[in-house]
């Protein structure tokens, strides 16, 4: 799953993308209108190539349509009724091109018959720009408050997600050496916390080396991708506007990729990424012990991972208003901090608040973690008793 | 003190307002083969956990080779849990490996060790099998090497034999007297008498968290010997002077008990004379009878 994950995911996103510009092939429609108020004005597109025909050829194309070389007939009546034949669905996008197309003509003559000049038109949309500037300690750099925006998004998912993923990869294996019975047999030989934490970094290490392996991997993936989509785009890119305005965003974005502080993110996302598992982990570890099955985890997980969650949902509000009080105390609760903070420091965090942050985030693992020891040495070895929270409050308060 | 491998004094514990163990009393010899005995929920598994130190006491004084028992001491302790497990997806070599390992055995040394008890018990084959692949009783086998293979002091099996069928249970019988002979201290927990019977030098027995019992079996069995004898003759409604009282006839299967102040010689004197005697023996009672009257007299 390791190698498995990210080649999955490139050809989700790869496979489809070229399958699509493969498929661009150019189609003939046939054109009859009877005046030439429209077709006058059809100018072939990249893919529709208009041919006009004369009235006697449509009726003997619309006889038999696969003799003819044509992919469709566009039949003009007048500015109100046109009709696309084919002996197949016709596709959506050449519909949709033609019928864009087709209003644009139409909205130009309307404009022109209103006495606006086409000219003046086509100079009143621009586009604007408004470039951020960050004023820091080193000057000013070029902020760019989409690309934080997406860095910000992007870490919280992947926090979310790996604690997640990892939290009950440890809950699931606390549930089997129980189930197993192994547990009584490892239990004789080291202390109920020694497996537990072992159990925890252990999933933590393969948390990390496939983490490192995906990075790796997508790095690889997606350079042979550039690679790739290089060849083919080049030339169509030389020829367009688009590949000029292109290149414009992608130098605006490493130069506000710059103004981000790549290695303070880099740390700080391992940083609240182990923090953040350490902390849940544990949470998992003490209801797998819980536990005599997986199915009955269920009223346990919700209410331990509602800060989780909360977290989660709550990252869009933050990321609007990185500097409100919502964002400065989610950042500093260690049960939300892992993605809150994450999220918030492409905009920017005083080193101060991160180190505190970062500090009451150890506390909290600290905290949960011999929490969860207690409940762990006891429920390992009970077994079928419904542990409810009242029995899991007597597990607390048990001597070793 | 040095003739005792373990000794614990005055064992409390209690889980809340249920009282598990209450002033438990052992005194384990070197070297002996003890049987742990009780009915179910008696306490002999807490008792035995308390050993190990998965869980400790709340009260009371553990003492292992003369010194208080401490962390370091697992070591020197094998257990082998009466709901038997290992990890289902492992490969049997590498689990008891691991295991072994995890006991403080230095790697080469469990890998040889292993191989010598693998060959031993004829389950060299297994090596590379998943434990998911093996029956219960082989998967058990495994676990008994698991458990000897750092070659403790004091090993403490709940409930050996379950499981086994009666050849597999004879030839782990037969590794724990061989044990034994090494200078290995054993405590097992078992249902089954007969193996009490065959093998055990001391027992316990426990009831309701308490010490109903305690001592070698001779002794034990000498206090509960009720003077009775099984006598077959060929005479039927057999009459006897009044202190040898029968007890019971079946098919000229007389149960008589002596009184007090009757010998044995006495009674076959007696019964001389009454005609021919097939058999005379005393019925000294099992392991079973003890258990049941203990257990019934609470």
């Amino acid at each position: 799953m390791t190698i498995l994950g990210p080649l999955l995911i490139a050809g989700i996103i790869i496979l489809p993308t070229y399958l699509a510009m493969q498929g661009h092939d150019e189609r003939i429609i046939a054109l009859y209108e009877e005046n030439t108020f429209f077709s006058s004005k059809l100018e072939d597109t990249d893919n529709l190539h208009f041919v006009k025909i004369p009235f006697e050829e449509v009726n003997i194309i619309k006889e038999d349509f696969s003799a003819s070389s044509y992919y469709a007939l566009l039949d003009i009546k007048d500015a109100e009724n046109f009709a696309l034949y084919s002996n197949q669905q016709v596709s959506l996008s050449v519909q949709s091109e033609i019928e864009g197309k087709l209003s644009d003509i139409l909205q130009r003559e309307e404009l022109k018959l209103a006495g606006i000049d086409l000219q003046i038109l086509e100079g009143v949309t621009t586009q604007i720009e408004v470039k951020t500037i960050i004023i820091g300690e080193e000057g000013e750099t070029t902020g760019n408050a989409e690309v934080s925006f997406g860095i910000g998004f992007m870490c919280g998912i992947l926090i979310y997600m790996f604690i997640f993923m990892y939290g009950t990869m440890v809950m699931r294996g606390v549930i089997e050496e129980k189930t197993s019975r192994i547990v009584e047999v490892i239990i004789s030989s080291v202390k109920p916390f020694q497996l537990m934490m072992g159990k925890i970094l252990g999933v933590a290490l393969v948390g990390l080396t496939q983490f490192m392996l995906w990075i790796i991997l997508t790095i690889i993936i997606s350079s042979f991708a550039e690679v790739l989509f290089f060849d083919m785009s080049a030339i169509a890119a030389e020829n367009s506007e688009m590949g000029q305005e292109q290149s414009v965003i992608v130098s605006e974005l490493l130069k506000s990729l710059a103004g981000i502080n790549i290695a303070q993110l880099l740390i700080s996302f391992v940083f609240y990424f182990l923090g953040g598992y350490l902390l849940y982990s544990a949470l998992f570890a003490a209801v797998g012990s819980a536990v005599d099955a997986e199915a009955d985890t269920q009223q346990f997980i919700l209410p331990i991972t509602i800060p989780l969650i909360l977290s989660f949902i709550l990252m869009q509000p933050v990321m609007n208003n990185p500097d409100g009080v919502l964002a400065y105390w989610l950042s500093l609760i260690p049960f939300t901090s892992p993605i809150i903070m994450m999220v918030r420091l492409p905009f920017g965090v005083s080193n101060a608040e991160l180190i505190l942050s970062m500090a009451l985030l150890v506390v909290g693992f600290l905290a949960t973690t011999s929490l969860a020891a207690k409940i762990y040495r006891t429920g390992i070895l009970m077994y079928g008793k419904k542990a409810s929270y009242k029995e899991l409050w007597k597990w607390l308060t048990f001597k070793g | 003190m040095q003739k005792n491998i373990f000794i614990a004094k005055d064992i409390v514990k209690q889980y809340g307002d249920y009282t598990a163990l209450n002033q438990v009393n052992l005194e384990i010899p070197k070297g002996s083969i003890f049987g742990l005995l009780g009915p179910n929920g008696a306490g002999k598994t807490t008792l035995m956990r308390i050993i190990n130190q998965i869980i400790a006491p709340d009260s009371g004084t553990l003492i292992f080779d003369s010194k208080p028992l401490k962390r370091a001491d697992i070591a020197q302790i094998g257990y082998l849990p009466e709901e038997r497990g290992l990890y289902k997806k492992m490969k049997v070599g590498e689990q008891t490996l691991y295991l072994a390992k995890l006991k403080g055995m230095p790697h080469n040394e469990a890998l040889e060790k292993l191989k010598f008890w693998f060959k031993k018990l004829d389950i060299l084959h297994w090596w590379n099998k998943k434990v998911e692949e093996l029956s219960k009783g082989m998967a058990q086998k495994i676990q008994f090497v698991a458990t000897v293979i750092h070659q403790p002091k004091l090993l403490i099996f709940d409930e050996p034999f379950s499981g086994f069928d009666p050849i597999n249970a004879a030839i782990i019988r037969d590794e724990i007297l061989e044990l034994k002979k090494g200078g290995t201290t054993i405590i097992f927990s078992t249902h089954r008498m007969e193996s009490v019977e065959e093998i055990c030098d001391n027992i316990a027995l426990i009831n309701n968290g308490e010490t109903i019992l305690e001592g070698a079996i001779k002794k034990i069995k000498n206090n509960f010997r009720n003077n009775i004898f099984s006598v077959k003759l060929n005479t039927e409604n057999l009459t006897l002077p009044e202190q040898f009282q029968i007890i019971s006839n079946t098919d000229n299967n007389y149960q008589i008990q002596i009184s007090e102040n009757a010998t044995s010689n006495q009674l076959l004197n007696a019964l001389i004379e009454k005609g021919e005697i097939l058999s005379f023996q005393e019925k000294i009672p099992t392991m079973e009878d003890i258990f049941i009257k203990a257990v019934k007299d609470e």
